[in-house]
């Protein structure tokens, strides 16, 4: 028994040799080694669900695409992140979310701290070449701290996963299929007379303005998302 | 039981069928019962007793040839009647020992000649709900042997070499996903059949549940002998009652006989199996899509790997394969590997279950061995198509596939070969299309159908797919523009490349094939605002108006 099975990997990321430990994913590593990949629906201290798909990179040997957020490193990978083809890609998703719904920036309670927005500036999509949809949503402020506005959302579904996971609570689910899905509290009711305890995850890792706080709106509140983290850090010490 | 007690119930099922002089089966299955096959099989035990005749009535599955329905066939002279109504009933028993009543037999020789049937061997022969006839059929006694005289590995071993590979439309080898699921760690695995059916215009799976449900539990068992496991889950569609029922009463009757719970053959091997009904979403017939609902979970796929082999249900390892795969393994554990593999082509082994549907004179089920050419599928077996149309394409593997034109008809059916030419095998329907049919509308009405199924987790498909669809509309009511195919073909290249699951990347194939061998219909729509197949509604263009107004 010279050899033991090691376990640490090494792995080419964008020409850039790096190490990882087995099990971590392509977008830790990355984001260790201050590689950027664009990231919608991924959050720190949250589940992975792999639904955005901005985070898909090439791996030689494979014509897949696949996604970073859940793809795990094996020795000598070599994986591209910012391909053509990928980029062309990643622009598409992000018009098709703009032509989904109702994004309008000038009026949004986020603008200036909204992810689509920026990820929108940093890919370059200067213009939305589809046809915009402009489907007649609702705008949910039953709730007296906090206002759900489904034109803005673009079900990532952080919501959903920060009630379950972090708070425990489930409020937030989705509703429906396809084209016509919604977050939903409850079974559908309306947020003010649900079961929710009010701790306000959801607004502050909602990454657009379709969940926020009604006292704090406009360019001088941004969201605050980076205590997820540390909150699982500190539970996982107790 | 024991396979002596096997043999014995054999035996006394044969002696009882000894008893009578003639057999009239009764095609029982949807179509034919549709069409009053109930009302005829009561006429038939009616004329049977006033007759005097010693008659065994018998209701059976889908015998094939469903727009023949409904069907009769006497044995032993294996006369084949088809439109048959209750008031045909005299004059079947009348005939009885005599000439077969000649205005209601049907030729179909050509179409039956072609074909080679294993999955359903039985369908069309016994009662669905009555195990003995099953069982009188060398039912069971593959995973009787198996469980007295091979090891889990030789069973494996055996379906590895046969060359099956999975019936659902993938084409994943079926021994090597089996050995992948047998070798995995844990003492707690599951066996699921994938009975979620959902294509348009494909109904194998269903008739092979609700005709020989024995079969499938037959398989399912020999799956979890193979692999290690003690549970199963068949997961059907609430759409189909019939099935579930006739599953329902097999899984009843197998527990009763022995055949399924705890040490079934004095052996150590438990197994019992449990039905999951689909809330009527066509993504849930995606594996993990599926294990989340059985789950009690939102049906959503998720991202693989994990591969439910490895991490399935319950996040326990787990074999999941389609109804049509199940019912392959009982005559493959029985006849051998080899004599699998002696059917089909050189990639694709055995033979494959395909329902023709659409503009084709003989619509039903049919099965045929791998390789052989689309053609004979079609103008042979089919019959054609009727009504002095000409062909114009076979669209197969339902929404995921794509469709095939009247030039590439005379390929070998295989999972590559269709593969190559912009298709994909699919669970086996195939729609004929004859020149009454707009290929851009009908490109239309996949997408429509992918994007009303999406389950909107991910974006490529969940906006792409309604993208695609508002596109497409635009070039069949006439107000498309050549700005708008460049997009649609961007759009398809984003969502076949970029989506999450199955049902997202082959979304586009209706449309990517269409446009490969159909382009000049697009162009016809969005140049000359016409429709070649006088289908899609186009008002005719302003520019027009104004020179009839002028």
């Amino acid at each position: 028994m010279s050899e033991t099975v090691s376990n640490v990997k090494t792995l080419v990321i964008d020409e850039q040799e790096v190490s990882a430990l087995a099990g971590q994913t392509i977008l830790d590593v990355a984001r260790e080694n201050d590689i950027y990949i664009p990231t919608l629906c991924h959050l720190e201290g949250l589940s992975n669900v792999g639904a955005c798909r901005l985070c898909l990179v090439e791996i030689k040997g494979g014509n897949k695409l696949l996604p970073a957020c859940v793809t795990t490193v094996f020795e000598g990978m070599e994986v591209s992140t910012h391909t053509e083809r990928l980029q062309k890609h990643r622009r598409m998703i992000l018009e098709l979310l703009f032509a989904e719904r109702n994004h309008i920036c000038s009026v949004c309670v986020a603008n200036g701290h909204c992810e689509l927005q920026a990820l929108a500036q940093d890919q370059g999509v200067t213009h939305i070449s589809l046809p915009y949809r402009n489907p007649e949503l609702t705008v949910d402020a039953s709730l007296a701290q906090f206002t759900v506005d489904h034109n803005r959302c673009i079900l990532c579904t952080r919501c959903v996963r920060v009630c379950a996971e972090i708070e425990g609570a489930h409020v937030w689910d989705v509703m429906g299929r396809g084209i016509n899905s919604i977050v939903i509290t409850d079974l559908h009711d309306n947020w003010g007379s649900s079961s929710c305890t009010r701790c306000g995850k959801c607004v502050q890792v909602c990454p657009t303005g379709a969940l926020f706080d009604k006292s704090k709106v406009g360019s001088d509140h941004p969201k605050y998302p980076d205590f997820l983290p540390y909150l699982n850090l500190m539970r996982e010490a107790q | 039981m024991t396979i002596e007690e096997l043999e014995q119930i054999a035996k006394s099922v044969c002696q009882e069928n000894e008893k009578y002089d003639f057999e009239v089966n009764v095609c029982m299955d949807l179509a034919c019962s549709s069409q009053g096959a109930q009302q005829l099989k009561d006429a038939l035990v009616k004329a049977a007793e006033t007759s005097g005749k010693n008659v065994h009535i018998r209701r059976t599955g889908c015998m094939g040839p469903c727009s023949s329905g409904p069907l009769v066939r006497v044995d032993p002279e294996e006369a084949l009647y088809h439109h048959v109504n209750a008031d045909h009933a005299e004059a079947i028993v009348n005939s009885l020992g005599g000439a077969p009543v000649p205005d209601l037999q049907c030729d179909l020789n050509e179409h039956f000649d072609k074909q080679v049937r294993v999955v359903l061997e039985n369908a069309g022969y016994i009662d669905p709900e009555k195990i003995d006839e099953y069982i009188a059929r060398d039912g069971y006694k593959a995973l009787l042997t198996a469980l007295t005289e091979m090891t889990p590995n030789g069973v494996v071993h055996r379906i590895t070499e046969s060359g099956l590979r999975g019936r659902g439309g993938g084409g994943y080898p079926t021994g090597l996903k089996w050995g992948t699921v047998a070798k995995a760690s844990g003492d707690v695995k599951y066996v699921v059949c994938n009975g979620d059916e959902g294509d348009p215009g494909a109904f194998m799976d269903r008739s092979v549940m609700e005709g020989d449900p024995h079969r499938v539990i037959e398989g399912m068992a020999l799956a979890a002998y193979a692999v290690g496991a003690s549970k199963g889950f068949i997961y059907v569609r609430a759409e189909y009652p019939t099935a579930v029922g006739r599953l329902t009463a097999g899984l009843r009757d197998a527990r009763r006989r022995g055949l399924l719970g705890n040490n079934i053959c004095n052996t150590p091997f438990n197994f019992d199996i449990e039905i999951r009904l689909g809330a009527g979403a066509f993504v849930c017939g995606e594996e993990t899509a599926l294990l989340a609902s059985i789950e009690g979970k939102r049906g959503t796929p998720r991202p693989r790997p994990p591969y439910p082999a490895v991490s399935g249900l319950f996040g326990k390892p787990t074999l999941i394969n389609n109804v049509e795969t199940y019912a392959n393994i009982a005559p493959i554990v029985r006849n051998g590997g080899k004599w699998f593999a002696n059917m089909g082509s050189e990639r694709s082994k055995g033979t494959k279950v395909f329902a023709l549907t659409g503009k084709i004179a003989n619509t039903g089920l049919v099965e045929v061995p791998m390789g052989i050419k689309l053609r004979e599928i079609i103008e042979v077996i089919g019959g054609g198509v009727p009504g002095g149309h000409t062909f114009k394409a076979v669209q197969t593997g339902g929404p995921s596939g794509g469709c095939i034109p009247a030039e590439m008809l005379d390929v070998g059916v295989s999972y590559d070969a269709l593969v190559r030419l912009g298709s994909i095998m699919g669970s086996g329907g195939m729609i004929v299309m004859d020149d009454t049919s707009c290929m851009v509308n009908v490109a239309r009405f996949f997408i429509e159908f992918c994007m009303t199924e999406s389950c909107g987790k991910c974006i490529p498909c969940r906006a792409g797919t309604a993208q695609m669809f508002t596109l497409l509309t635009r070039f069949c009511n006439g107000s498309g523009t050549m700005d708008d195919l460049e997009l649609l073909e961007s759009l398809c290249s984003t969502v076949k490349e970029a989506s999450l699951c199955g049902l997202g990347q082959t979304a586009p194939n209706p449309v990517l094939s269409t446009l490969k061998y159909f382009r000049n219909e697009y162009i016809e729509h969005i140049v000359h605002k016409r429709c070649p197949a006088g289908v899609c509604n186009i008002q005719a263009p302003v520019t027009d108006q104004k020179e009839v107004l002028a």
